[in-house]
This record gives C-alpha cells, sequence and structure tokens, in this order.
C-alpha cells in the first residue's frame, strides 16, 4: 500500500461524524482561499459601518475565552497540587492548543495584510491593547504548544526531549496562566476605547476584570462539556466524581461576577442603561440564562454531582451565556440606533463553521493517534530510558 | 498617556459653516493632490445634495448634508466631513504597530508601509474617519493626512488652499481666538459652542455653525481623550503578570513543599515500622 492509500484507508475507517468533519473543514478552507482571492469587501459583508463581523466577534473574541480550559485547570491542579483532577489536563491542553491556533487563524483570515504579522515586533505599541493581544496570544500558542508536544513525543519515543519538557511543565504552567490573564482581560480593554459606541450596559471600566473572571468558570465549564463528551463518544472512562470538585469551585467565580456585575452597572456605568428594549433584553437573557440560573444550579449538590446535569448546566448555559456576552459587547451593542443591520455572509459563516469543526476534529484525530487520555502525574515515569527512540512504546490507537 | 504639550501652535482648520456655499472645490482640490481615484457615484445617494454618498476609500473629505426638521420647517444643512486631527488621537494610540503619528505639526499621519489591516482604528475612532479599502484583496486604511508632506513645508492644506470663504489655516490658539472673536461679535449669528474645542480632548479642526451641531449630523463626542480609557487598564498589564504569575508560583513552591514533606515522614514512618517489625 501506498502512503496515500494508507491515509484513505485509514480515513474510511473514521466514524462518519468525522467524516462530515472533514467535508466542513474543506469547504472551510475553500473559502479563505476565497477571501485572499477575491478580497475582503467581496466575500464578506464587511463595510466601513461594520469594520469587525463575524471573524472578529466568534474566532477572536469568543474563541479565546472558549480555549481557556488549559490555563485554569492547569493552575487548579499543578499549583494547587490537586492531583487527582490530572486525568483531565492533557485534554483540556489539546483543546486550548487547538483553540489559540485556529485563533491565529482566524485573525490572519481577518487582518488585510497578513504577510505583515511581524510588524508587530518590529513596530511595537505599547499603548495598543491590540499589541498586548497579538504578543500574548503568539506567546501563548508556543507555551501549549510545548505543553501539548508531550504526548507527541512519547509517541514517538523520544525520551530525552520529553525529560526537558517534564521540568519545564510547572514553570510553563505559571507562565501560561500568567499570559493567559493579561490577554483574557485585554480583549475586554479593547472595548473600552468604543466609547460612546458600546452601550453602557456593557461599557465599563471593570470590562477587562469581567471578561477574566467569565474566562475562568468558561474555562472550567469547557472542561467538563469535554470530559463528558469524551466519556460518550470516546471510549474514556466516566470522570463525574473528578468533575464534581471542579463544579464546586465554579459558583464561586459566577458569583464574583454577577456582584462586580451589578456594581459595574450602577455605580461605574454612565446612563441611560435600559433605553433600547432589543438591548436590554439581550443583556437580561445573558445575565439570566448565563450567569444567575447556572450560579444557582450549580448550588445544588445533586447537579453538582451527577452527570448527566453537570453537562446540561454547564454546556448549554453558561457557555451559551458567555457566547452571547461576547456578541453583545463585540457586536451587538456597538450597533448604533437607525444603523443598518450586519449579517455574516456565506463565505464568513463557512470559514467560522470550517475553524468550529476543525478543532472537533483534529481532537478527536490528535485522541486517536496520541496517548492524551493516558493517565500520567508530574512525577511518575521519571526512570525512562535515555536516547531517542530507544524503546518503542507500543500506543494501542482508541477507538472512534 | 497624555502628555502636556503646547498645542497652541498646531496648525488647525477653523471651518466656519455660516460661510459655507456648499460648492465642494475642497474634495475637489482633495481628490487632485492626493490622487484618489475617481468613484461611481448617483446623484440623490446619500441625504440631499450629497455626493458621494460618504466618506469612502477614494474620498478623504466631502460635503455632508443634511435634510432635518426645525421649528415646524424643512431645513437642510451642510458640513465638511474629514479627519479631525486629534491632539491625543484614538487612532494612535490603539494601532498595534504605530502605523499612526500625531505629528509635532497638527496633522495625524498614516503610514501605509507599517499597517497591518486590523482595523482596530475604525472601531477607536469617535467621528468614524478611517476606511477601508474593500475592494482589494490585501487592503489598507485609507484617511486624510492634513497634506502633510504640504504642511511641513509651510503650505495650507490642499482643502483649505481651495476654498474660497469658510476656511481658515493657522495656529490652534490663534484659530480659538478667532473663533471666539466671531462668537462675540456675532452672536445672533452663531451657536455658542466651538465644536472641536473640548471634544475627544480637543481637535485640530474646529467648527462654528448657525444651527445645533447634533442636528446636522456633528456626533456628540466624549470630552475626556479617548486613550485614556484604555490606558485606565492597560496601565496595569505589568503588575497583573507579575502578580498572577508570582502568586502561582509562590502557591506551587507552598503546594510541593508540603507535599515532599509529608511524603518524607511518611517514609520516615515506613522505615520505623520495618525497623520495629525487624527488632521484634
Amino acid at each position: 500500500m501506498t502512503a496515500m492509500q494508507k491515509v484513505v484507508s485509514e480515513i474510511r475507517s473514521f466514524h462518519l461524524f468525522l467524516r462530515i468533519l472533514i467535508v466542513l473543514v474543506t469547504a472551510g478552507l475553500f473559502a479563505a482561499i476565497a477571501r485572499f482571492a477575491f478580497g475582503l469587501g467581496a466575500t464578506t459583508n464587511l463595510n466601513d459601518v461594520y469594520p469587525w463581523g463575524l471573524w472578529i466577534s466568534f474566532d477572536v473574541v469568543t474563541s479565546v475565552p472558549l480555549a481557556a480550559g488549559a490555563f485554569v485547570l492547569g493552575a487548579i491542579v499543578h499549583c494547587f497540587n490537586i492531583k487527582k483532577l490530572e486525568p483531565l489536563v492533557r485534554p483540556a491542553i489539546v483543546t486550548g492548543f487547538l483553540g489559540y491556533s485556529l485563533v491565529c487563524l482566524g485573525l490572519l483570515l481577518d487582518l488585510g495584510q497578513p504577510h505583515r504579522g511581524w510588524h508587530v515586533f518590529a513596530y511595537p505599541n505599547l499603548h495598543s491593547p491590540m499589541f498586548e493581544v497579538a504578543l500574548c496570544v503568539m506567546s501563548y500558542t508556543t507555551v501549549a504548544l510545548l505543553e501539548f508536544l508531550a504526548p507527541v513525543f512519547e509517541k514517538f519515543g523520544f525520551h530525552l526531549p520529553l525529560r526537558f519538557l517534564r521540568t519545564l511543565e510547572l514553570p510553563l504552567i505559571v507562565l501560561g496562566a500568567a499570559i493567559a490573564t493579561l490577554h483574557q482581560s485585554t480583549i475586554g480593554t479593547f472595548f473600552l476605547i468604543a466609547v460612546d459606541k458600546l452601550h453602557n450596559l456593557w461599557y465599563n471600566p471593570i470590562l477587562p476584570l469581567l471578561f477574566w473572571i467569565s474566562a475562568v468558570f468558561t474555562g472550567m465549564c469547557i472542561i467538563i462539556i469535554e470530559a463528558v463528551m469524551v466519556h460518550r463518544y470516546l471510549d474514556q472512562p466516566d470522570e463525574t466524581d473528578l468533575l464534581a470538585t471542579l463544579t464546586r469551585i465554579i459558583p464561586w467565580f459566577l458569583g464574583i461576577y454577577l456582584v462586580l456585575k451589578i456594581f459595574a452597572l450602577f455605580y461605574l456605568s454612565e446612563r441611560p442603561l435600559f433605553d433600547r428594549p432589543v438591548l436590554t433584553t439581550l443583556f437580561a437573557i445573558e445575565m439570566i440564562a448565563g450567569i444567575i440560573i447556572p450560579f444557582i444550579m450549580f448550588l445544588h449538590k445533586r447537579i453538582r454531582t451527577d452527570g448527566v446535569l453537570q453537562l446540561r448546566a454547564a454546556g448549554l448555559v453558561v457557555m451559551f451565556g458567555l457566547v452571547l456576552n461576547r456578541f453583545n459587547v463585540s457586536m451587538f451593542g456597538m450597533i448604533q440606533e437607525n444603523q443598518q443591520i450586519y449579517y455574516p455572509s456565506v463565505i464568513e459563516s463557512i470559514v467560522t463553521i470550517g475553524i468550529i469543526a476543525a478543532h472537533i476534529l483534529f481532537f478527536a484525530v490528535i485522541a486517536r493517534y496520541f496517548p492524551i487520555f493516558e493517565h500520567h502525574s508530574e512525577d511518575a515515569n521519571n526512570a525512562i530510558e535515555d536516547g531517542f527512540h530507544s524503546t518503542h512504546e507500543q500506543v494501542v490507537p482508541e477507538k472512534i | 498617556m497624555s502628555t502636556e504639550r503646547d498645542l497652541s501652535n498646531q496648525r488647525t482648520f477653523l471651518i466656519d459653516l455660516t460661510k459655507c456655499t456648499g460648492c465642494r472645490a475642497c474634495q475637489v482640490a482633495c481628490k487632485q493632490w492626493n490622487q484618489m481615484e475617481a468613484e461611481k457615484t448617483s446623484f440623490f445617494e446619500g441625504e440631499g445634495y450629497q455626493n458621494p454618498a460618504t466618506l469612502s476609500e477614494y474620498t478623504l473629505t466631502t460635503i455632508q448634508f443634511k435634510d432635518y426638521f426645525h421649528e415646524g420647517k424643512n431645513e437642510f444643512s451642510f458640513y465638511k466631513a474629514m479627519c479631525m486631527h486629534c491632539n491625543d488621537p484614538a487612532c494612535v494610540s490603539v494601532c498595534p504597530v504605530s502605523a499612526f503619528i500625531k505629528t509635532p505639526e497638527g496633522p495625524v499621519i498614516y503610514d501605509t508601509k507599517r499597517c497591518i489591516g486590523c482595523r482596530f482604528c475604525m472601531i477607536a475612532c469617535p467621528f468614524g474617519i478611517p476606511r477601508y479599502q474593500w475592494s482589494k484583496a490585501l487592503p489598507l486604511v485609507v484617511k486624510c493626512n492634513g497634506c502633510y508632506s504640504r504642511v511641513k513645508e509651510g503650505l495650507k492644506p490642499a482643502c483649505a488652499k481651495a476654498c474660497p470663504t469658510a476656511i481658515e489655516y493657522g495656529g490652534r490658539q490663534e484659530m480659538i481666538d478667532e473663533a471666539k472673536r466671531r462668537l462675540a461679535v456675532n452672536p445672533g449669528r452663531y451657536m455658542n459652542r466651538i465644536y472641536g474645542l473640548e471634544e475627544a480632548g480637543g481637535t485640530s479642526v474646529l467648527y462654528l455653525s448657525a444651527v445645533p451641531f447634533d442636528d446636522i449630523g456633528f456626533r456628540n463626542v466624549t470630552r475626556r481623550p479617548l486613550p485614556s480609557r484604555t490606558w485606565a487598564a492597560l496601565r496595569f498589564v505589568p503588575t497583573a503578570f507579575i502578580t498572577m504569575g508570582g502568586s502561582l508560583a509562590f502557591i506551587s513552591w507552598l503546594t510541593h513543599r508540603k507535599e515532599k514533606i509529608r511524603r518524607e515522614k511518611e517514609m520516615k514512618e515506613v522505615e520505623r515500622a520495618s525497623q520495629k517489625g525487624d527488632r521484634s
């Protein structure tokens, strides 16, 4: 069999769902090529009134907090030394690494001059939130890549670099968490410049802090969703007991967020607040469905410890609330009265769907070929032999 | 980030809308001097006698018409739309690659060779001035450069040079004094307001008008310089980084030390137990 035939037969063995994802990713790829062939104006519904659309609102502003699981869990497990959550770390790191790589990709598509990305280093502007986020996202993607390389090296039996990575593990986790804190909050700072544009319901000076807190609790919820999905679809053990630890932390962050948000709304925001019925409705949905309901749900022990309800509470509610919040800030809340309404073009939508599909697809493929579900604690396996290729660990690909 | 500079000599436009006839000589002069491509337009595309409809990637300044209702009568009015060349510009502060520069002479200029095309300047600008080359595969931002190449040589900008009636050009303090003089001499003729004196922390374009600015399409803009809003958050970045990194490092050291001590204790107990076992 040639290599090509091997690849084809391998893909044939994939589950139908994964093959559909491959089609979606390919479609996204072609749409991305179309963007460069025909230009931003022709392929998107962006214009001078809406310089930022779906690609910034979803692929950057929303995707970054959705990929926050890695830094949050890394800090909980390694810094606070809650070892029993260890099994969740690797999948979270894979999700984080994929998420950030795709954020970079989405950002490059949206830039007018992507080939000049390096200008950020050549002509830095310390007063620009965008400069700060660009720097952080690039360095965090590198950190996530290094963290992600551990299972790759294990798979191929590169023991020497693996040892090196193990000694770096804790510093990388600390560095990653510090960098993530900066850019998760600075994405909120973006919109502090949009004074008189972003509606008072969302515009307040502590928006960056609110962005960081919501990234933390969403990161934990993403880990829960991921663990439940992996249990259901990738034949991994049920981690409900472990997740119960996480679900005890989440309501704290939800509660702090709620208090700060109310404080900001009534003491830090300018008036008027509730003058636009559509925005008031969006705001109410975001707060009630995304914060208050999950807060009450997570206070109940029965919900915290039940696998099915965890998925429902965390997944459907907190994630929905976060996505709505980020769209409210970066899109809906910026629309002025009597302004034309933006909706994404077909090509914009295909690209974003492709990016979401790519995330799920790559996760499933990595899970199939690399040991990301094997449980490694920090100081286990330190006695492995030195040298490259000295042993070939037999890694049985997990069924998909 | 606002540094205390002497702004009194910054080149500034004083546009007296009561003297503007809407002839659009400024529009034509701007196109010619900046060699902007022609734009296909149709009449009545915008509001009133508006043509072209708005600023665009081909048009850096327009006479902006406005039909409105005043004391039971249909009225129309117009003003010259252009970059306001703020004293503390939002575009300069948000650009990740420093493509915008506030020149010492006054104009805010834009460097096409640096721009990466992120469009943050368009989100940031309180007056909604920067436009984008939507027609291009690798687009750039387009904005009035205040005819910096002319101003540097001591000339007036093209639009100010071409204007037969309404535009004065000179040092900022001089222009403010002139505007105040006109308001004092002819109080019945003007609204008692100089638009641009305090808007967005002050701009290098000042307007006088006979009708309320809000009515004819001027945006109501905050008085506080916009960059101070983001800087209020950004200045905490180094602190946040060090606090977060430091406290996490400290916590990990603490928890790992705790575990090490616990383990050593266990080992000792095991040893002791085995020694006891040996003895008995």
